[in-house]
C-alpha cells in the first residue's frame, strides 16, 4: 500500500543509478591543470605567454645550433665553408649559425686523456674499471662482501695502472698499512692502547719515509716487474678531474672522520689539533692553497727535490676537502641524542668499538647529503687547478683554443666540458637520494 | 759550534734553494731532457696539436736548445707554465728554461734575477677596431671604450698613452684573451689592446676580418724572449748561444734543407766556426762540436720558424716588421760566431 501512495505522490522515481559522467571540460585533465597551474590569473597568463615565447625564442635558436652542428671538419675555418658551401648550395636557409663539433671528435682524447701515451689509454681505462668495483660494495648491498677486500687492494691498483713502473711501489707501501694493522693490533696487549694508537701512525710514516725506497729499488733490482712509467706532466683532460677528484673524495672521507672525531675528542693535543687544522684549511681559500702547493712549497724543499705538482695539488685538495667533511661529520655526531653516546658506554664497548657500531652509523646517515655536497663541490672544485698550469678540462680548453686550426671556438668546448660535469655530479646527487631513500628506516 | 755551522747551511741552502745547483747543464744531462716552460696555450707561439705534440714559435726554440744540447729535438718536455706560475718555476729549478713569451723588463731581470738570453721576438702593444668606426689612428680614440685584460702591463700602457694624448677612455676589464674576444665581437667595447701578435692572431680567427683593422700605432716596447736563472752562466751560454745561431743562419743563408750538405766545410769560415767544421765553439760550450748544426737541423733558422709558426703564410700572418735581420731594416743582430 506504502507503495502505492507514493507512486501516486510522486511522478517520477529513479529506479537506476545515473552512469558516471564525465567531469566538465573546464574542471578535468589537461585543461584543468592548465588553468589552474598557468592561467589562474590575468598576469599569470600573461606571464605564461611570455615565458612561452621566450622559451620558443631560446629554443629555436640553440637547437638549430646545436643540432645542425658539424662533426666532420680539421679546423674552425673549414666548419665555416662547408655551412657557407651548404647554405650556398640551398641545403640549409640563409643565416644558419652553426656548431662546429669538429673540434670534440679532433681533440676527443685530448680532452679524455691529456697528453697520456695514446698506445696505453686501455689503462686509465682499466683503473677507472678497478675504481668502480672497488666501490661497488661500499655503494650497493647486493654486491657480495667478499669483494672488500678487492676494494682495499683497488688504490694500489689503480695508482700501478695510471702512473705505471715497477709494481713493487705499490706492493711496499700497501704493506705499511698491513704494519698500521698489525701494530694496533698486537701492540695493544704489550704497550697499551693509547700508545699502540700513536705508534700505529708513526710506525707506518717511518717505514713509508725511510725503508719504502730503498726496499723497492731493492727488490726492484733484483726482481724487474713493471709497466711503462707515465710522468704527471701527461696527465690531462677529464682523467685530471677524475683523478684528483675521485682522490680527494676517497681520502677526505676517511680523514674528515677521524678530524671530526678528534674535534670532539677530550684529549687536549688532539683535539686543538684537529680543531686548529680544521679552520686554517677551511678559513683560506683552495686557490690559495693550491698556488701554495704549487709556488711556495718549491721554496722550502731543498734544490733539486722534485715533489710532483699533481701530487702537491691532490694533498691540498685533500686537505682541503676533509676540513668540510669533518665539519659536516661533526654536525651528524652533534645531532645524536646524548643517550645514544651513554648507551654506548654502558654496554661496556671501548670507545672505537662504540664508535664503529653506534655512534658513526647512525651520524654519517644524518650526514648523507652535506657529505655528497662536499664530494660534488670538490669534483667540481678540481677545474681550479687550471690556474696552477695542470691541464685539466678547461685547461684544454685554452691549449686547444691556442692552435692556429681551433682559436674562436668556445661555446662547444664549454658545453662539452660543462656536459660531462654535469653527467657526473648528477649521478652522485641521484645515488646519495638513493641511499637515502634505502637508510629512511627510523626517525620519521 | 757545529750546529751553528748546520744552522748556517741550512740558511743558505734555503736562500740558494731559488737559484737551484749551478751545473743545470749537468742536471739536464744526467736527466737525459730538457725541461721547458711554455705558455699554457698561446696561438703561433706554443700548442700542441692533435697528436700532443707541442708545437709553434717558443716551442721552436726549446727544440732547438734541446737538440743542441742532445742531438735530439724530442728529448724536452714541455711544462706548461700560467702567468702566475711562470717566475717561480724557473726560480725553484721546476724548469731549466722559460720561452713564454715573457717582456724582458728591468724588474725581471734585476730584481727577480733572471737572465734574459735575447729576444726572438720584439712584439708591442697595438689596437683593433671595427672598420665601420671609421677610425685611422689611435689618436682619434677619445671617448673609447677598451677591452683590456686586467693586471698586465698593457693596462698601465694603455693609461699611459691615453694621458700623454690627453684623451680619454673608458675601460672594460676583462680576465683572458677568450674573453676578451668574445666582449670585443659582441661589441661591450670599442677597441681591443694587447699585444699586435696577439692582436693578429685573434683577428685571424674571426668570420669576417676584413671588417677589423689593426691601427699602425704601437705604443709599447715588449722585447720577448727566452730566460734562464740567474747564476749560471755556462747554462744561460748555451740558450743565448742557440738562439744567436738561429738568428746567425738565417743571416748566412744556413737552412734545415742545406745545413748538412754546408756542415761539411764551406769557403766561410764564420759557417765551418759555426756548424763546426773549424774551432772549438762547442767545446767551449760544453757540447758536441755539432751542436748549433743540430739546432737549425730542428726547425730549421730563425727566419724559417718564424715563416711556419706566425709568418705571412699562416692564418696569423704576421710580417716580419721588426724582427727582420739587421740586413734588411729589421732589429735582429747576432754577436758574430768567433
Amino acid at each position: 500500500m506504502a507503495s502505492d501512495t507514493h507512486a501516486q505522490t510522486v511522478a517520477y522515481v529513479r529506479d537506476t543509478m545515473i552512469p558516471e559522467a564525465e567531469p566538465p571540460a573546464m574542471e578535468s585533465g589537461a585543461i584543468k591543470w592548465l588553468r589552474e597551474n598557468l592561467f589562474s590569473s590575468t598576469l599569470n597568463a600573461v606571464l605564461t605567454v611570455l615565458s612561452i615565447l621566450a622559451i620558443y625564442w631560446a629554443v629555436t635558436h640553440t637547437v638549430e645550433w646545436l643540432v645542425f652542428g658539424i662533426w666532420d671538419a680539421g679546423s674552425l675555418s673549414e666548419c665555416r665553408e662547408i655551412r657557407d658551401m651548404r647554405i650556398a648550395e640551398g641545403i640549409w636557409p640563409e643565416g644558419r649559425n652553426v656548431a662546429c663539433w669538429a673540434v670534440l671528435s679532433d681533440r676527443w682524447n685530448q680532452l679524455l686523456f691529456g697528453f697520456y701515451p695514446q698506445d696505453l689509454y686501455w689503462r686509465p681505462v682499466a683503473a677507472l674499471v678497478v675504481f668502480f668495483i672497488g666501490v661497488a660494495p661500499i655503494l650497493f648491498d647486493s654486491v657480495p662482501r667478499k669483494l672488500f677486500y678487492f676494494t682495499a687492494l683497488a688504490p694500489f691498483i689503480c695508482y700501478w695502472l695510471l702512473w705505471g713502473g715497477t709494481i713493487w711501489g705499490p706492493i711496499f707501501v700497501a704493506l705499511g698499512f698491513v704494519l698500521a694493522w698489525a701494530v694496533i693490533r698486537f701492540g695493544q696487549g704489550i704497550v697499551g692502547p693509547l700508545a699502540a694508537t700513536i705508534a700505529a701512525f708513526v710506525v707506518p710514516i717511518l717505514y713509508w719515509i725511510f725503508v719504502v725506497g730503498p726496499l723497492a729499488g731493492a727488490v726492484g733490482a733484483v726482481a724487474p716487474i713493471g709497466i711503462e712509467f707515465v710522468e704527471s706532466n701527461d696527465f690531462g683532460g677529464f682523467m685530471l678531474a677524475f683523478i684528483i677528484g675521485i682522490t680527494g673524495i676517497v681520502m677526505s672521507f676517511p680523514l674528515g672522520i677521524l678530524l671530526a672525531l678528534g674535534r670532539q675528542s677530550d684529549l687536549f693535543i688532539i683535539n686543538k689539533t684537529c680543531v686548529i687544522f680544521i679552520e686554517v684549511i677551511r678559513g683560506v681559500p683552495l686557490i690559495v692553497w693550491l698556488f701554495t702547493a704549487s709556488l711556495l712549497l718549491n721554496y722550502f724543499l731543498p734544490p733539486g727535490t722534485n715533489f710532483d705538482l699533481l701530487l702537491r695539488v691532490i694533498i691540498m685538495v685533500t686537505f682541503f676537502a676533509s676540513a668540510y667533511m669533518a665539519e659536516v661529520i661533526r654536525g651528524g655526531l652533534a645531532a645524536l641524542p646524548r643517550g645514544q653516546y651513554e648507551g654506548a658506554d654502558s654496554l661496556g664497548l671501548d670507545y672505537w668499538q662504540s664508535m664503529q657500531l653506534i655512534i658513526l652509523p647512525q651520524a654519517l646517515k644524518i650526514s648523507i647529503p652535506g657529505i655528497v655536497n662536499t664530494f660534488i663541490g670538490l669534483f667540481k672544485d678540481t677545474t681550479l687547478v687550471v690556474f696552477v698550469g695542470l691541464s685539466d678540462p678547461i685547461g684544454f680548453t685554452n691549449l686547444i683554443r691556442a692552435t692556429t686550426d681551433w682559436n674562436g671556438i668556445y661555446w662547444e668546448l664549454f658545453i662539452f666540458v660543462g656536459a660531462l660535469f654535469f653527467v657526473c655530479c648528477f649521478a652522485m646527487s641521484r645515488y646519495s637520494q638513493y641511499l637515502e631513500r634505502k637508510l629512511a628506516t627510523d626517525r620519521r | 759550534m757545529k750546529r751553528s755551522v748546520i744552522f748556517g747551511a741550512l740558511t743558505v741552502a734555503g736562500l740558494t734553494a731559488g737559484a737551484a745547483s749551478a751545473a743545470t747543464l749537468d742536471d739536464i744531462q744526467a736527466r737525459g731532457n730538457l725541461i721547458c716552460g711554455v705558455t699554457t696555450g698561446l696561438v703561433g707561439f706554443a700548442a700542441p696539436d692533435a697528436n700532443g705534440e707541442w708545437q709553434g714559435f717558443d716551442v721552436g726554440v726549446c727544440r732547438a736548445v734541446a737538440a743542441a744540447v742532445f742531438g735530439d729535438p724530442t728529448a724536452v718536455e714541455f711544462v706548461p707554465t700560467t702567468g702566475q706560475t711562470r717566475f717561480t718555476a724557473l726560480a725553484s729549478g721546476e724548469v731549466d728554461m722559460l720561452a713564454r713569451n715573457t717582456t724582458w723588463t728591468f724588474s725581471r731581470d734585476v730584481d727577480l734575477k733572471f737572465e734574459f738570453v735575447g729576444i726572438n721576438y720584439y712584439d708591442g702593444q697595438g689596437f683593433m677596431v671595427p672598420t665601420e668606426l671609421g677610425v685611422s689612428s689611435a689618436r682619434d680614440l677619445d671617448g673609447a671604450t677598451v677591452c683590456i685584460q686586467t693586471g698586465t702591463t698593457t693596462e698601465l700602457n694603455l693609461a699611459d698613452f691615453f694621458r700623454v694624448n690627453n684623451i680619454s677612455y673608458e675601460p672594460v676589464p676583462i680576465e683572458t684573451n677568450a674573453e676578451a674576444q668574445q666582449q670585443y665581437l659582441a661589441g661591450a667595447c670599442d677597441v681591443y689592446t694587447t699585444d699586435a701578435s696577439g692582436l693578429a692572431a685573434t683577428r685571424a680567427t674571426f668570420e669576417n676580418p676584413g671588417d677589423h683593422v689593426i691601427l699602425p700605432e704601437i705604443i709599447s716596447k715588449e722585447p720577448l724572449g727566452p730566460l734562464v736563472r740567474h747564476g749560471d752562466h755556462d747554462w744561460g751560454d748555451i740558450v743565448r748561444w742557440t738562439l744567436n745561431a738561429l738568428i746567425s743562419a738565417e743571416e748566412l743563408g744556413i737552412t734545415s734543407a742545406n745545413v748538412e750538405e754546408l756542415s761539411a766545410g764551406t769557403n766561410n769560415p764564420e759557417i765551418n766556426r759555426m756548424l763546426g767544421s773549424e774551432g772549438e765553439l762547442g767545446a767551449m760550450l760544453g757540447l758536441e762540436p755539432d751542436w748549433a748544426k743540430n739546432a737549425i737541423m730542428v726547425g730549421g733558422n730563425y727566419g724559417e720558424l718564424f715563416e711556419k709558426n706566425i709568418g705571412e703564410n699562416t692564418p696569423i700572418g704576421l710580417a716580419r716588421g721588426l724582427n727582420a735581420l739587421w740586413t734588411e731594416g729589421g732589429l735582429l743582430y747576432s754577436p758574430p760566431f768567433r
